[in-house]
């Protein structure tokens, strides 16, 4: 591999071709070439740079300059001033709302495990991934390791499900591996439906051979030889990222038969998912792979003893399964020096909202939602107030400024900890409504119920109803009395995770902002209570 | 291509079918899934038609009804929400002429509302197609559908 002086490196993923990435590197390496300066700059085509919201975002290695909104003009500017001159060009430089902090520093205080090789490496490069030292566990545990040590090294390092409400990943393989039934799969759930969560899109597309590794991992642990990402049918770079890398990896015998010339075989196929929420629910994924209507399956049985065709079959989020390769080329007590006691590791969030650097972010467990708001996602736009925030996506728990100092991993967010899985953060100020972003929630929750129990399909419609009234200006304070008594029976009666989650948002918004509640009872006019019963008033007719 | 030829693509097995529902629905004028497509698929896979109609009312991407060539689905899920999906679906409505769930009356596009996409950084988002659109502006949603106006 060439070594060079400055490596230019390019986020490509959806986003950034919707900005018109494709145009940007043509027009650099045009420059480049141009410039004569292809034998000491290196042009690196990766994953997203953790920059969310601005365009094509390009940063200059070592000298950790990031540019956001770059045009084909720009990036000329940027070869003819930075590249050969080393002037940066600060007029495109990060930040451009809030110039008090910078994203280098920014980007400086995260804890990259799973996202360390995502805006670095080339994912669509095999061998970038192995020169970071990829596919060292995998080889290392089949040829060195038996599948007992694998598993007990994940048990040791407290790996916890990043998709849910952190069950122990070991405790999980450890029942599949002592499954009678000889016949078992991993499936990879990717099947990410939570608004405003998108890290495991930018994982697939920023590192898919990290995954791949973490589920041949757990293949030979629990002794599967077939693996699965069930993967949205929207993400479409996701699914061909992903598919390029399994020829890739198995063209080289890493993956596929004989692995590392043992006798450890592992095969794994991406399968798109057709549009419904309720299928990140692992009994329902294994439905839906199946070829049916995704209808959450009533457990027990679990999937461990009875999944996919009912066999033996470990489900664990792509985050979770990204850990993995780290923890066993590493070691348990290395995992164990990051985040808490009882939740080691890292989390990776997605922050957005009324921030300065909407974005992705990984940071260790247990770190406080101040640190997201206000260092990592750069606080406020200049002159707004802080009014709460949603953690968790529409399944998550509206917080309260005051609640600021919360510290995000599962034993600290104790009731409200099925909020963290899914890490999105959604940052609301003062031009909010926490009534209209109810109402939001509750639609979402009402379109996604997938009808099976009733409690769900019936309650979700309530839900909505009384929202409408009370958004429409016809609320009473008995409704609030009602939306709760909903809610409770969802969560003590719905058949799966869904139902019993329209809790969390419920009495999260009306304990921490009953006065907003309270006050659109006063109240004839909120505006954007208005503005939604005025767009949905043709549909909900 | 036939449907026979594009079912023969697939394994004869039953988690084959929402795969093929996806390309059958893809071959038609009017992206949906007909009757025939239904009892082509099913016999494929080795399931009872009713399974296959089954499957294919769940998914919010197949339809049974006709809709446009294009389906524009654009986001109402909270971050969208927040950033303003409504102010993009008043210019929706009005350069389309159609309802959420309607179709206009070319029959080049059928408007409808979708949960989150996953594209949340550039929120408001639609997808028309296979296409991603974000960080929606009147300006912005004329020109995706003019590219996609061909024909008319």
């Amino acid at each position: 591999m060439r070594i060079a002086r400055t490596h230019v490196l390019v986020g490509v993923d959806d986003e950034a071709r919707l900005a018109g990435v494709d145009r940007v590197l043509a027009a650099l390496r045009a420059a480049i070439s141009h410039s004569d300066l292809e034998a000491e700059v290196q042009v690196v085509e990766t994953g997203s740079l953790g920059v969310s919201g601005r365009g094509v975002v390009v940063a200059v290695q070592p000298d950790g300059v990031y540019y956001a909104e770059i045009t084909p003009a720009d990036a000329r500017e940027i070869v003819a001033e930075h590249l050969l001159k080393g002037r940066p060009v600060v007029r495109l430089r990060l930040p451009t709302t809030a110039p008090a902090a910078r994203p280098a520093e920014v980007l400086g205080r995260q804890t990259r495990v799973v996202l360390a090789n995502c805006g670095v490496i080339n994912p669509e490069r095999i061998e970038e991934y192995i020169a970071a030292g990829g596919y060292e566990a995998l080889g290392a545990a089949v040829t060195t390791m038996t599948p007992e040590n694998v598993l007990d090294v994940v048990r040791k390092s407290g790996l916890r499900g990043r998709g849910g409400a952190g069950f122990p990943t070991g405790i999980k393989w450890s029942a599949v591996r002592t499954a009678s039934d000889p016949e078992r799969y991993v499936v990879c759930n990717a099947d990410e439906g939570e608004p405003g969560t998108f890290k495991d899109r930018l994982i697939l597309e920023g590192d898919p051979h990290k995954l791949l590794e973490g589920m041949a991992l757990a293949g030979y642990a629990v002794g599967a030889n077939v693996g699965i990402i069930y993967v949205r049918g929207e993400y479409k770079l996701s699914i061909a990222r992903a598919e390029r890398a399994i020829a890739d990896a198995q063209a080289l015998g890493v993956l596929g038969t004989r692995v590392f010339d043992t006798d450890f075989s592992f095969r794994v196929e991406v399968r798109p998912g057709a549009g419904a929420y309720v299928c990140g629910e692992e009994t329902a994924l294994l439905e839906s792979l199946e070829g049916k209507r995704g209808w959450p399956r009533i457990r027990p049985p679990y999937p461990v003893t009875h999944g996919l065709w009912g066999k033996p079959t470990v489900v664990n989020n792509v985050e979770t399964l990204a850990n993995v390769p780290d923890i066993v080329r590493r070691g348990a007590e290395w995992y164990r020096t990051l985040g808490t006691p009882t939740c080691p590791g890292t989390k990776v969030y997605t922050v957005l909202g009324h921030v300065c650097y909407p974005g992705l972010v990984e940071v260790e467990m247990g770190a406080p939602l101040r640190a997201l708001v206000y260092e990592l996602g750069g606080g406020l736009f200049p002159g707004r107030s802080l009014k709460g925030v949603l953690v968790g996506g529409a399944a998550g728990a509206f917080l309260t400024p005051r609640e600021l100092d919360t510290r995000l991993d599962f034993d600290s967010l104790a009731e409200r900890a099925a909020a963290l899985g899914s890490g999105a953060v959604l940052v609301m100020d003062g031009s909010a409504c926490i009534v209209d972003m109810l109402g939001s929630v509750l639609r979402f929750f009402h379109h996604e119920s997938c009808g099976q129990c009733a409690p769900c399909r019936g309650g979700t419609e309530a839900l909505v109803r009384l929202i409408s009234a009370f958004q429409a200006g016809g609320g009473e304070e008995r409704t609030l009395d009602q939306m709760v008594q909903i809610v409770d029976t969802m969560r003590a009666a719905s058949l799966c995770p869904l139902g019993q989650s329209v809790a969390l948002p419920v009495r999260t918004a009306l304990s921490g902002f009953g006065d907003e509640f309270r006050s659109h009872l006063a109240r004839t006019s909120c505006p954007r209570c208005e503005e939604t019963v005025r767009a949905l008033a043709s549909a909900e007719r | 291509m036939t449907k026979e030829a594009i079912a023969s693509r697939y394994r004869r097995s039953p988690e084959a079918l929402l795969s093929l529902l996806h390309d059958l629905q893809r071959a038609n004028h009017g992206n949906l899934l007909t009757p025939a497509d239904l009892e082509l698929a099913a016999a494929h896979v080795g399931v009872p038609v009713s399974a296959a109609r089954d499957a294919a009312t769940f998914y919010s991407m197949f339809s049974l009804r006709p809709r446009g060539r294009h389906i524009v689905r654009l986001c109402a899920s909270p971050h969208c929400h927040l950033a303003g999906a409504w102010s993009a679906l008043d210019e929706l409505r009005s350069l389309l002429g159609a309802d959420i769930g309607e179709t206009t009356t070319d029959g080049l596009f059928t408007l409808e509302l979708t949960s989150c996409l996953g594209v949340c950084g550039v929120a408001p988002v639609m997808m028309i197609d296979d296409e991603v659109v974000g960080n929606l502006t009147p300006k912005l949603i004329r020109e995706a559908l003019a590219r996609h106006e061909e024909g008319r």
